[in-house]
Parts: C-alpha cells; sequence; structure tokens
C-alpha cells in the first residue's frame, strides 16, 4: 500500500516527480492521445497525488470509477474502496477529506440524488473533495442517457460547480478543481460536471503532458478547520453541537456559517480565472445579435450552430460558462453586450440555465433572453433544431 | 459534392461490435489527420438489444455530440433493425442527408418499393451484402461482422486508407482497454477464438481489408461522387480549450 512517508520533497508515493500546479497544468509539454472521458477522467487523477477514492457503480460513470481502482492497484492512489451505496459513498468520501485526505469520487443521475444530503454536509465541513458528476437522467422511467437536470438540485448546496464542454477539458478541469479547493482561502468541495455519454463514452484526441510528474500533495494543516486528528473529533465545530442550543447563538452562527461558505465560493473566482483561463470563455465576432450562453456539451452545440449561422451571414457569438458556482455574472454581462437574443440550449426540462442567466442579467441588460432550445430525457441537440429555433427570431435567408 | 464532415450512424443489436466499429473508424480517422469523435447509445446492455454507435469525422472541428440525427451514412449491421424496427430512429433512414449512402449487412433485400423512392429521390446509394457471411469466410466467426462493415464504410469514402484502420484495430485490441462488463466478456469470447491476439488482429484485418475492396469497386460502378474532403484539407483551429 502507497502511503504520505513514502513521499521525498521532489517525489510523491509513486515515484511521480513533484511540480507546480501551473507546470502540469500550462508548461509541461503535451502529446496526443486519442481517449474517451472515463479514460481520461483516471489519466487526470494519475496526476494529482490523490489520497483517497470511494466509488459505486452507476452508468455512465462506472468506467471512471474502476479506473480510478486500477490507479490504486498501479499504486497511484493512497486508497479506494467501494461504498454501500452513493449516501455511503459520499459520506465516506466526507470522512476520507476530514481526515486529511485529497479525495476524489464520482456518481451520476439517481446515485447523485440518493446521496443528495451529503452535499451540504461538505461545504458545512469545508472539505476540499472532487465530485466528478456525468450528468445523467433521474427520473422515472428509467433512463441511463445525458440529461443535466440533476445540477439543478446541487446549485445551493454549497459546493462549487464547475462545468466541463469535452474530454479535453474535463482533463484539464478536473486537475484545476483541487488546486482552487484547496486554497485554504477557498477550501470548500467542487463538484466538476459533464454530460454523460456525450463526454464519458466519445472518444476524440486530446492533449496530455506525461505522466512521470504530478500535483503537490494536499496540505490538510493548511486547511481553515483542522483535520481529524488524535486531539481533533471530526470538524471541530461539531465539538459543542450548536443544534443543541436553540437559540440566538446557534441560529446567528448557522447564518453566518451559510454566508461564509457562499463567501469562499466567491473567493475561488480569482483561482478559477487563473487555472480555467477565464470563467467564461467565449468564440465567434465580437459584436453578434445572437448570443448562445451555454455550459457542457450545449456549447458545442452551439458553437457547431454558430458555424452554420456564419455561413448564412448572421452575426454570432456563443459564451460558455466554466463555472455555475459561482456564477459568472459580471463577465456574462461583458460578454452579452449588445446582443439582440440571447439563447440559452440546455439539456434538461426545466432550464435552470436559463434561469440563472435571466437573474443575472436582470435589470443590466437589454437583450431578449430566450430558453431555447431545450432537450431532455436523453435526447441529442441537432445544429438543425437550433437553427430552426434561430430562425423564429431572425431572418434567415 | 465533397463535404467538410460527415455524420456516420450505426444501428446494430447489442452484441454485434457496433461500438467497437464506431471507435476503430474514429481512431483510423483521427490517425489519417482528420478531427474525428465516436460515442455509443445504448439502454440494457444486453445481447440482441438495440444498440447505436456513431462516427463523425471532419476538416473542421467537431462540436456535435450524441446521437447523429441527420446522418449522412446509415450503417445497419442487422437486418432485424429494418425488419422489427431495433432502433432509436424510424424508419431506419430517417433523417438521411441528400447524396448519402445507407450500407445493410443482410442476405435478403430488405427495402420496400416505396422506402427506394424515399431514398432514391433523395440521390441516396443503398449498398446491400451479407457482412455476416463475408465474415465467416474471412475470419471463421461471425462476430468479426464489424470489421467487415467498417472496411466498407472506409472502401466507399475512399480518403481513409488501409494502414489507418489496420491503427485503430492494434489500438483497440492491443492496448489495455476498459468497457462495460457486456464488452469485456465479448472481448474474452472472440479472444478465445484465436490462438494468439494477433491472430485475431490479422483476421480482423483480412475482413476489413477485404470488404474495403469490394465496397471501393461497388463506389465505382454506381458513381458514387467523393463524400469526404481528403485530409490536406485539414485545418488546425483554436476550438478554445482550457490549455491552447
Amino acid at each position: 500500500m502507497t502511503k504520505r512517508s513514502d513521499m521525498t520533497a521532489e517525489k510523491n508515493w509513486s515515484g511521480q516527480k513533484i511540480v507546480s500546479p501551473d507546470y502540469l497544468l500550462f508548461e509541461a509539454p503535451r502529446e496526443k492521445h486519442f481517449m474517451t472521458g472515463s479514460e481520461v477522467v483516471k489519466e487526470a487523477m494519475k496526476r494529482c497525488t490523490v489520497d483517497a477514492s470511494v466509488s459505486y457503480p452507476i452508468t455512465p460513470q462506472s468506467e471512471a470509477a474502476h479506473l480510478i481502482g486500477e490507479l490504486w492497484a498501479e499504486g497511484y492512489i493512497g486508497t479506494y474502496f467501494r461504498g454501500e451505496n452513493e449516501f455511503g459513498v459520499m459520506s465516506e468520501v466526507a470522512g476520507c477529506a476530514m481526515a486529511g485526505s485529497r479525495t476524489v469520487t464520482t456518481t451520476s443521475g439517481p446515485g447523485t440524488l440518493r446521496a443528495m444530503e451529503n452535499f451540504p454536509m461538505w461545504s458545512g465541513t469545508r472539505i476540499p473533495c472532487q465530485l466528478i458528476l456525468m450528468a445523467r437522467g433521474i427520473n422515472s422511467p428509467l433512463t441511463i442517457q445525458p440529461d443535466n437536470l440533476e445540477v439543478s438540485f446541487l446549485l445551493e448546496t454549497g459546493c462549487m460547480i464547475w462545468y466541463a464542454e469535452n474530454v479535453q477539458e474535463l482533463f484539464d478541469m478536473t486537475i484545476a478543481a483541487f488546486i482552487v479547493a484547496e486554497k485554504p482561502d477557498v477550501h470548500i468541495p467542487i463538484i466538476t460536471a459533464v454530460d454523460g455519454f456525450f463526454v464519458s463514452h466519445t472518444r476524440e484526441s486530446v492533449m496530455l503532458p506525461a505522466d512521470d510528474i504530478a500535483l503537490p500533495p494536499y496540505d490538510p494543516y493548511a486547511a481553515p478547520l483542522p483535520p481529524i486528528d488524535s486531539e481533533m473529533p471530526p470538524g471541530r465545530f461539531l465539538r459543542d453541537p450548536f443544534v443543541m442550543k436553540s437559540n440566538y447563538i446557534s441560529y446567528a452562527t448557522h447564518a453566518s456559517w451559510q454566508w461564509e461558505v457562499r463567501s469562499a465560493a466567491d473567493r475561488s473566482r480569482k483561482y478559477a480565472k487563473h487555472f480555467l483561463k477565464g470563467l467564461v470563455h467565449t468564440t465567434g465576432d465580437d459584436v453578434a445579435d445572437v448570443v448562445f450562453v451555454a455550459c457542457g456539451t450545449a456549447s458545442h452545440q452551439a458553437k457547431e450552430a454558430h458555424r452554420e449561422l456564419a455561413k448564412l451571414g448572421v452575426t454570432c457569438k456563443v459564451v460558455k460558462l466554466r463555472t455555475i458556482r459561482p456564477f459568472p455574472t459580471e463577465e456574462l454581462i461583458e460578454a452579452t453586450k449588445g446582443a439582440k437574443y440571447i439563447f440559452v440550449p440546455e439539456f434538461n426540462v426545466t432550464g435552470w440555465l436559463y434561469n440563472e442567466v435571466v437573474k443575472a442579467l436582470y435589470g443590466r441588460s437589454e437583450s431578449e433572453v430566450i430558453g431555447k432550445p431545450r432537450v431532455a430525457g436523453g435526447m441529442s441537440m441537432p445544429v438543425e433544431e437550433i437553427l430552426k429555433e434561430v430562425a423564429n427570431f431572425v431572418k434567415i435567408d | 459534392m465533397a463535404k467538410d464532415s460527415i455524420k456516420v450512424r450505426m444501428p446494430a443489436l447489442g452484441g454485434q461490435g457496433a461500438v467497437t466499429a464506431a471507435h476503430i473508424a474514429a481512431t483510423a480517422a483521427d490517425t489519417e489527420g482528420y478531427y474525428a469523435v465516436s460515442n455509443p447509445f445504448f439502454g440494457a446492455e444486453k445481447r440482441m438489444a438495440p444498440s447505436e454507435s456513431y462516427t463523425r469525422i471532419g476538416t473542421v472541428p467537431i462540436f456535435d455530440r450524441g446521437e447523429v440525427v441527420y446522418p449522412d451514412i446509415v450503417m445497419i449491421y442487422h437486418p432485424q433493425v429494418v425488419t422489427m424496427g431495433k432502433s432509436y430512429t424510424m424508419p431506419f433512414y430517417a433523417g438521411i442527408k441528400d447524396d448519402g449512402l445507407v450500407i445493410i449487412n443482410s442476405d435478403i433485400e430488405l427495402l420496400t418499393d416505396e422506402d427506394k423512392k424515399i431514398l432514391a429521390d433523395k440521390n441516396v446509394k443503398v449498398l446491400t451484402k451479407d457482412f455476416t457471411k463475408f465474415a465467416i469466410d474471412i475470419a471463421g466467426t461471425e462476430l468479426a461482422t464489424n470489421m467487415a462493415m467498417l472496411g466498407a464504410l472506409f472502401g466507399v469514402l475512399g480518403t481513409i486508407g488501409k494502414p489507418a484502420i489496420e491503427e485503430g484495430i492494434k489500438d483497440r485490441f492491443l492496448k489495455k482497454y476498459t468497457a462495460s462488463g457486456g464488452t469485456a466478456s465479448l472481448d474474452s469470447v472472440i479472444e478465445k477464438k484465436f490462438k494468439k491476439k494477433l491472430d485475431l488482429i490479422q483476421k480482423n484485418l483480412e475482413t476489413a481489408s477485404a470488404a474495403f475492396d469490394l465496397a471501393a469497386e461497388w463506389a465505382k460502378e454506381v458513381g458514387l461522387e467523393p463524400m469526404l474532403l481528403d485530409p490536406s484539407h485539414v485545418v488546425p483551429v483554436d476550438t478554445g480549450y482550457v490549455t491552447a
């Protein structure tokens, strides 16, 4: 079994050279590979000096969970085990992280919902663990296909939420996620989401740095809450539980704690800006009549629509949101300036991202915001359908 | 006219290897220098249940993901896709684009007169061939049907050569590969049929190669225009990834 005491100042326990996050993400030479999203999760975690991972199978994340298990067998991950179910997994992740481990897990759809109670607990205990979420439908009748309604349930858990567009971004984002989440002035959990199948099972080219370099280990003693050790019970504040005191002190403590968790997410902006190269990413015309605001696969589909609209002479721009929590309000306002129409294409029935966009732009934008096209239940979003929606508002020859 | 990207839809039955074929197709196209993406869609992972796979190949970056609703090419791996509607889309050619192509693995004619008229009106060419028998004759197993279909696809396209296909097949069978339980057990079945893994690869290659030649000849006979621009048209584009 690998252990922290095997590390030296230069090398981690698996013999990988410890390099700075900037070197790993931006400077190390990269080579082309052809991989699925699940495979690239293994490659990312291999380079993250991960202490612990807990898994439970559910399509479409099972292969990623399996591959992280292989990393443990190969000596790259400190410990790895299967939980009893997703509720157990997320609780065990909390335990590992409270004990000072860099911890990762993966889940999808019904698994996320089953584990729900744990996510606000994670943020409340200020653990910087990472959940790699491969979104799938959550409702009956059963579907295993991509639908990201589950993300709407996570928006107010206090966890940071980032959304990767493709296999490449999933690789880079899951590495950056640990770095940002573990900053002492942030130090809250992070959920890195992708759309299941569209990313997890899609094979495409990806540029990876060598696998003999890795992130420095997590330093739990730089945390705002000290980790469990012989002196510390899980989460120091639990030693004298406020739940026993129904008085003003209890209310005030919880209220201020909730604000603090959200402030911590806000403080992540400057780090995310650096390690993600911006909270939003814009492609297309500088000044555009039609602007698509999207995250994940929907931004990919919008880029395909942009290419077709450009051929038809329609000025167009795609604003991809890389972070959902914290929400990139100012960046969004800046990027959508001058737009006649803002379309928000989504892979869910309720339009949770549309709601977020409308809330952010309220009173600060003249643009008409249109929550279309919207597909759900695992449907794909062909570019032809996006163009049909645009044609309802913009004259296309 | 040759396009800057094409989308291939592969409706098949669970166990036929359409997912594997799509992955090899994309790997081969990537090896040839194209932008390429493959992905599967399936429900319950059981044999003979509908399973679809998709490959997109282009000289421009491919952002489109998921089910191919408007395909340029449809490859039918099993007659039941047509006769029993074991397909995610009905009829099986729903959404097919003008000047498209349908490749059908069947020992009998499956198209009705109405189907033929609709496809002819869209100038869609149809290649029907018993690729399962073809696979049995060359590789000695029906499990190589997917390789025959794959070879036929590239034979028709003409811009992705046999060395790239070989690379795709080797990449799939020689590298450590992670798949679902169903695929892993099928891998083990097919590996047992051959003494060595290299025999398996050789037989697969021979099957794909023979189907390649057959389909290339057919494309010439029916006067099929080139469907995809050759890889010399590939232009590198900044696709805005986190890292440049």
